[in-house]
């Protein structure tokens, strides 16, 4: 077996909401440098498991490294492009400022976003195809253009972690297929990329890596050893047999 | 001590109040708990406030304080506070928190320059009007309680003749539409009742504590029971016997006003049940953890 | 000056303290919260007079402030035990507080000038009787100074923390990731909100305090789309209707702050209907346009 360079290990991690537990011991490495997809059923827990990992939510037990990251500095070293629907697009904001929001944990207290950030902002906004929509308020945007707001959002902050929920839900084929070619671009940058991906047709077309959850892990691995019929019997229960034309 | 609670209960004027505090309850017990499962508990609050220039208008018309007339204010510039708050929500990006804390602020504003303005009226004496911001269960009369008892026997007469509609109506008002229910005027139908039920409330409790009396019995109630019918008798039943017990309360000690007394002994029983109700308490809930934690433990070393 | 120069200076310097803090409750979708602190400080108050004996003392302030975050925290765990909506905690949890208030007030603060009257309604007339004097000279009504003191720390503490109330509010999550605990800046904020309802409810009374909060802000909302607008001119509509709702109230002789939330009133539902960008007017000009555009296309 063939050890990887890990970018962030998980150990044990337990986390219920009330009665339930939601994720159950789960221990998952997650290797420098790919495009990882975490898929499962509805209620798998992939969503908490990223939260948890963000620590945006406490566990009940286990413990999650970042490799080559300490502590202070790890805030700036991680990305996460929540689900689009998860703010509230009325909010009075441009697109710009949307964008420049990434800047503002390397920026910390106090300080203000300036020229610089301005620039960098204009230029990342090139790069996800938004660049005529800099001044446009945000709740002009169709969902894909939301999701690519975020995605810059995400590309600003330089980190060598990006987290993504569902990138890909409620955008067009056009967005999807930009969304995929900046993926692409992070991987040669040696990014490390976790993303929550529904949909099954296009995991080995996208990604390298698949993590298998159904509240536990079912398989981890690189997707040409462990994405098979088996694997996903196992994650989606008798509908995997539905999924036959995925693999 | 025993003695004068059963002297108490011979007196007349108590047992006035102690009717009209439990009939408030019943009402606003009943109403509330679709208030509460539409997440609509603080509509209760923005109404009683929006009603108040309702009362100032009847007043300045009329020249008359009679509680129905009074009422009757209140009630239309309630229904127009919420068909205002509705309004705004469905016509621009402003939310409904923002809308309804917008509305019954200017409304309330409107209320105490008409009420100033009606200061200088001859027969103003404003007392009667002043009753309805702080709410006095003492000055009940017995006309007040025929009155309350009209009004919620035609309000829990309407509820249950359109009980399957309105429990579809909170439950999921998308399939409700589906269904070929007119929602919009079922709405409006439930939101009226639920006007109507504030607005006699107000006179017991005022305007403040009348989003207690709608919200905490429905809450206390909805702990003990997933049935909606079981829900609203039990809000119906938390609501009088508060009522009845923070009439008792106040008229025993000396300077204890009955609307307040009556607000902390319907919350003390929404305490009560979030904290002890079996399955879905509190405490419930801690032991269950505990349990499931030990069981995990357990689990885990068995499997070393 | 004169007292009715005073009176005016007053509510403009109030209104716009109060819009300030009142702009992020509107877009956190928290107007509710300035409801249920404004009532709750009295007890705060009230509790605090019982530790000093004091109406002047300042600890009535600290008091109220307090109370203020206290009943945020209480409706946030009681939401947080996911028994009840968060609307459903609100409207318990301010009643009883109230509640409580009025009972220790109508008990043991009888003879205290300590009287639910000037909490609820507030009087804005007698303002000007109250002087602010410094060695020996009457440099104006007290008033003017203490909401003065209370727009300056407003202006200047969300002016440092823009950014972070910012991030805070639109995506607390990303927030979260980027080491600016939204539990920290949610409690400053509503610290904040406290401190000012304090300072503002001897004008304008509790209920109104919440029209200056919210109403101009809500306007705001329809007039702008940017938040570096959206804040001052919160702050000057509130001070607009403060100047009108005075004029209108000396005009009628009636209650100075009722007549000023009326002014809030109106100017939002101007903003309402003839919003530029987002009025009932412009959505029906323009739904005409677009019909003799696809009549025309059809000819």
């Amino acid at each position: 077996m063939i050890e990887y360079d890990y970018a962030v290990e998980v150990h044990d991690l337990t986390v219920a909401y009330d009665k339930k537990p939601v994720l159950r011991e789960v221990s998952l490495k997650f290797p420098k440098g790919k495009l990882i997809a975490v898929v499962g059923p509805n209620g798998a827990g992939k969503t908490t498991l990223i939260k948890a990992m963000l620590n945006l939510i406490k566990p009940v037990s286990g413990l999650v490294i970042f490799k080559d990251s300490e502590g202070a500095g790890l805030k700036n070293k991680i990305a996460y492009v929540p689900q689009s629907g998860s703010v509230d697009w009325d909010f009075p904001a441009t697109v710009l400022d949307v964008v420049i929001m990434g800047r503002y944990g390397h920026l910390g207290w106090f300080k203000r976003p300036g020229k610089a950030e301005k620039n960098m902002a204009l230029e990342t906004l090139h790069k996800v195809g938004m660049q005529g929509y800099a001044s446009r308020q945000i709740s002009q945007l169709s969902g894909g253009q939301q999701q690519r707001v975020f995605l810059a959002r995400a590309l600003i902050q330089q980190a060598d972690i990006y987290f993504m929920d569902e990138p890909f839900k409620g955008v067009d084929a056009q967005t999807e297929k930009s969304i995929v070619a900046l993926l692409k671009e992070l991987k040669g940058q040696r990014k490390t990329v976790i993303v929550v991906h529904h949909d099954l047709q296009t995991v080995s077309d996208y990604f390298d890596w698949v993590a298998m959850l159904n509240m536990q892990v079912v398989a981890n691995g690189l997707v040409e050893e462990v994405f098979n019929e088996e694997n996903l019997g196992q994650a989606y229960g008798g509908k995997g047999l539905l999924l036959k034309g995925a693999v | 001590m025993m003695e004068a609670v059963l002297s108490l209960l011979g007196d007349y004027t108590f047992q006035i109040v102690a009717l009209g505090s439990a009939l408030l309850g019943v009402i606003s017990g009943a109403l509330g708990s679709f208030a509460v499962l539409r997440r609509q508990s603080l509509l209760g609050d923005g109404v009683s406030h929006a009603a108040l220039p309702g009362v100032a208008i009847a007043f300045l018309l009329t020249h008359d304080k009679k509680t129905e007339i009074l009422l009757l204010g209140a009630l239309l510039m309630g229904f127009l506070g919420a068909f205002a708050i509705l309004g705004i929500v469905r016509h621009s990006r402003v939310k409904f928190d923002s809308a309804l804390a917008l509305v019954m602020s200017v409304l309330f504003g409107l209320g105490l320059v008409l009420l100033t303005y009606s200061q200088k009226m001859p027969n103003a004496g404003q007392a009667g009007l002043k009753r309805f911001i702080y709410g006095q269960a003492s000055t009940l009369l017995q006309r007040d309680i025929f009155l309350m008892m009209a009004i919620g026997t035609v309000l829990l007469l309407v509820v249950i003749l359109f009980w399957k509609e309105f429990k579809l109506l909170s439950f999921d008002p998308e399939f409700a539409a589906a269904l070929g229910f007119n929602t919009g005027k079922l709405d409006l139908l439930l939101s009226f009742l639920l006007v109507l039920a504030i607005i006699t409330g107000i006179q017991t409790v005022g305007v403040v504590l009348m989003s207690a009396m709608l919200t905490a019995p429905a809450v206390a109630a909805r702990q003990w029971s997933n049935r909606l019918w079981l829900m609203a008798l039990l809000a119906a039943v938390f609501g009088a016997a508060s009522g009845v017990a923070g009439t008792l309360l106040s008229s025993l000690v000396p300077v204890l006003p009955t609307g307040p007394v009556i607000v902390v002994c319907v919350t003390l029983i929404a305490a009560f049940s979030l904290l002890f109700a079996p399955e879905r308490g509190v405490l419930h809930r801690v032991y269950r953890r505990l349990k499931n934690r030990a069981q995990f433990q357990t689990a885990r070393e068995s499997k070393i | 000056m004169s007292p009715s120069f005073e009176i005016q200076l007053v509510a403009v310097i109030v209104s716009a303290a109060c819009a300030l803090p009142g702009t992020f409750l509107v877009l956190r979708k928290m107007s509710m919260m300035s409801d249920a602190i404004t009532h709750t400080i009295l007890l705060g108050i009230v509790l605090a007079f019982f530790l000093t004996r004091d109406l002047n003392s300042p600890l009535l302030i600290v008091g109220a402030a307090l109370m203020g975050v206290a009943t945020v925290w209480l409706t946030e765990t009681l939401t947080k035990t996911h028994l009840i909506s968060e609307d459903s905690a609100i409207g318990i949890v301010f009643p009883l507080l109230f509640a409580i208030a009025i009972i220790l007030i109508s008990r043991y603060a009888g003879k205290a000038h300590l009287d639910t009257d000037s909490v609820l309604l507030g009087e804005l007339a007698y303002v000007s009787f109250d002087r602010m004097v410094v060695f020996g000279v009457d440099i104006g009504a007290k008033a003017i100074y203490t909401s003065g003191a209370l727009l300056l720390v407003n202006a200047v503490l969300i002016a440092v923390f823009y950014k972070e109330l910012k991030i805070a509010s639109f995506d607390p999550m990303l927030a979260a990731v980027m080491g600016f605990s939204p539990t920290l800046i949610h409690y400053g904020l509503m610290t904040l909100v406290s401190l000012t309802a304090v300072g503002a409810f001897q004008a304008a009374g509790s209920v109104l305090v919440v029209a200056f909060m919210i109403g101009s802000p809500v306007t705001a909302y329809l007039l702008t789309d940017d938040l570096k607008v959206m804040l001052p001119l919160s702050a000057g509509l509130g001070a607009l209707s403060g100047v009108l709702g005075y004029q209108c109230a000396y005009v009628l002789d009636v209650s100075i702050a009722g007549s000023m939330a009326v002014m809030t009133g109106i100017i939002f539902v101007l903003a309402f209907f003839f919003s530029p960008t987002k009025g009932i007017v412009r959505g029906l000009l323009r739904r005409r346009a677009a019909l003799t555009r696809v009549h025309n296309n059809k000819a």
